[in-house]
């Protein structure tokens, strides 16, 4: 059984203007170990769905309409919100793409980290290997090593004496080392990264992706990197999928989906990258927007920007299905595998 | 081809320290010396911090090198006084990378893109109405329509935010354009519809671009000419194609080999995983 398992997942935003159903039928599965690389345009819904595996959808004004989100057999729409808080910053951790906002500047990095640290030994006291019922000042002093440790594993020289420090006195780079450390004190089996590089430089960038794959590769931990950077996905995913105006339309194996993408919009993805070999001019945009979700185009929701789309591509959603070259394709006119 | 913006060991330090403290200085750019020719483009990259602000600021004028020259098309930018140096500023312009932060919410997009030359009349020389016809010819330039005359910007979607920050770049008739990381905001399709027009653009407007930016695949797309710049030094300057195919400087080097390619097979996780 997968570690995650996002099945035909169906949800509304309320507006003012109306419902918009912003996901139509999302369908992911990741098993441990793995780095699933979730990519598409602004608005498609790719960081709604890492919020939905933590349940962190405020519901009004989202509504679930049908589907299921399981994590580890655990139906997650069902479960109460304190079975919920028991398993985010435990078990499911979550980085998000600005590391300055996301520490408090007012309190120390060590001082954030500890609470981090005693909530998780509140759900589970052997994570900081103390029997129940450990005395408050035992708790807390386990609770500082294993911050200290984080820390030191995530490659913050002189862990020690770094943890009184404010986030001020950190880099951008470090700060999100700071965060990394944070999602795994609860020795989580999930991490969702929404954009975790993007507001850092490039060579920063390459250390953290370094980190992201050393840790799925030890840890056995399922990482879901929420991105829009392709070249990205490429350097450290082990799957891929593509996200289109709420749902998922190519999905499988990295290098399947990035050499030989079946799908327009995943081959009009890669047709849009500055590559080495392109010249000057040959560029290819995508024509057209992204759909408005409030009135979506019947059928296929991508049909109104596809270069091989044909009439009866209206009529209903295209599901995945397999292809010849392995992964998944949402597309009527794609190549079916035999 | 000649130069259309020079700088000559161009150095600028700040004060360091807060506002009763004298701090240690910080040196933002040292003894930089470049030229940008006429009709080309020419691309600054380099990491946060490493002085593109800064270079940014001093070729708008809207900063004093501390030692060096700057000349725009031949005239030392220094000497220039009162409507010299207006005038001046109307040929040089700028994008800036973030089209949801640099319009002004309150206003429509006709004074938006109207507003530059209402501040240069003395020299456009345009009255009210020959202005909205102006902004109309130019909005037909950038991709949008006189149907979005008066809307506000955030009727638009981010590709559409940056044709309208480039339409008002463009209303004063500039030679010389700054793109400030225009396209690090918006998704790859709407990057490659941006550096479609920019391209466009520069061929039938004459134009110079200085394009700043840290993504490097964009600026080996779109750059005649490539100046990698770490801690206010410029490391190396070259043809782009060569910078790419050899850089010489250990900076550029590792800039390079962290370029994320999206190529799977040349991942250096992969490599060491297979």
């Amino acid at each position: 059984m997968a570690l995650v398992e996002i099945d035909e997942l169906h949800l509304t935003m309320t507006s003012y203007d109306g419902a918009a159903h912003v996901l139509a039928g999302v369908s992911l599965s990741l098993e441990r170990g793995e780095i699933w690389g979730l990519v598409g345009e602004t608005g498609c819904g790719k960081s709604l769905t890492g919020l939905t595996l933590s349940r962190l959808v405020a519901s009004p004004p989202a509504r679930y309409l049908s589907g299921a989100v399981r994590f580890d057999g655990r139906d997650l729409l069902a479960a109460d919100e304190e079975t919920m808080r028991d398993l985010r910053g435990r078990r499911i951790g979550m980085i998000f793409q600005d590391p300055t906002t996301n520490l408090n500047p007012a309190f120390r990095v060590g001082t954030q980290m500890i609470d981090v640290a005693l909530h998780a030994g509140r759900v589970d006291p052997s994570i900081l290997g103390l029997a129940a019922g450990a005395s408050r000042g035992a708790r807390r002093r386990a609770a500082r090593d294993l911050a200290v440790s984080m820390l030191d594993r995530v490659g913050i020289v002189d862990a020690a004496r770094r943890i009184d420090d404010y986030p001020h006195q950190f880099s951008g780079g470090m700060r999100q080392r700071v965060l990394i450390a944070m999602a795994l004190i609860g020795r989580p089996d999930l991490i969702i990264a929404d954009e975790p590089t993007t507001a850092l430089d490039v060579s920063v960038q390459a250390q953290i992706l370094a980190l992201l794959h050393r840790l799925a590769a030890e840890d056995g931990l399922a990482i879901l990197l929420i991105t829009h950077n392709l070249g990205v996905v490429a350097q450290i995913a082990s799957h891929v999928a593509v996200m289109y105006a709420g749902a998922v339309v190519e999905a499988g194996d990295v290098r399947a989906v990035l050499k030989s993408p079946r799908h327009p919009y995943t081959q009009a993805l890669i047709a849009a990258l500055p590559r080495a070999d392109v010249k000057r001019g040959a560029l290819a945009g995508l024509p057209g927007v992204v759909p408005d979700l409030l009135t979506p185009p019947p059928g296929c929701r991508f049909l109104p920007r596809c270069p091989i789309g044909a009439a009866d591509c209206a009529r209903a959603a295209p599901g995945l299905a397999p292809v010849d070259t392995g992964q998944r394709v949402a597309c009527f006119r794609a190549e079916r595998a035999a | 081809m000649s130069a259309l913006l020079q700088l000559e060991n161009v150095t600028r330090v700040y004060r360091g320290g807060g506002p009763f403290s004298q701090g240690a200085e910080i040196v933002a750019l040292d003894d930089v010396s470049l030229s940008v020719a006429r009709g080309s483009c020419f691309g600054v990259v380099g990491e946060s911090g490493s002085g593109k602000t800064t270079l940014t600021r001093i070729a708008l004028g809207l900063e004093a090198p501390t030692r060096g020259r700057v000349t725009f098309d031949g005239v030392d930018v220094a000497g220039l006084r009162g409507a010299a140096r207006k005038r001046l500023r109307r040929r040089v312009q700028i994008v800036f990378q973030d089209p949801y932060a640099s319009l002004d919410p309150r206003m429509s997009v006709h004074d938006i893109v109207a507003e530059g030359m209402v501040i240069h009349r003395d020299s456009l020389g345009l009255d009210a109405r020959a202005r909205t016809a102006r902004v109309v010819e130019l909005l037909g330039l950038v991709g949008l329509g006189a149907q979005h005359l008066n809307r506000y910007p955030h009727e638009f979607s981010g590709g559409q935010r940056q044709r309208i920050c480039i339409a008002r770049a463009l209303a004063v008739e500039p030679e010389l354009l700054i793109l400030d990381e225009p396209t690090s905001a918006l998704d790859v399709s709407v990057q490659a519809q941006v550096l479609a027009l920019f391209e466009e653009l520069k061929a039938r407007l004459d134009l110079t671009y200085v394009f700043i930016s840290h993504d490097l695949g964009v600026v080996r797309y779109v750059c005649d000419r490539v100046a990698v710049i770490h801690r206010g030094r410029i490391v190396e300057e070259n043809e782009a194609t060569r910078l790419f195919a050899a850089p010489q400087s250990a900076h550029a080097r590792e800039l390079i080999a962290a370029m994320p390619d999206p190529d799977p097979d040349r991942s250096p996780f992969r490599r060491a995983v297979l």
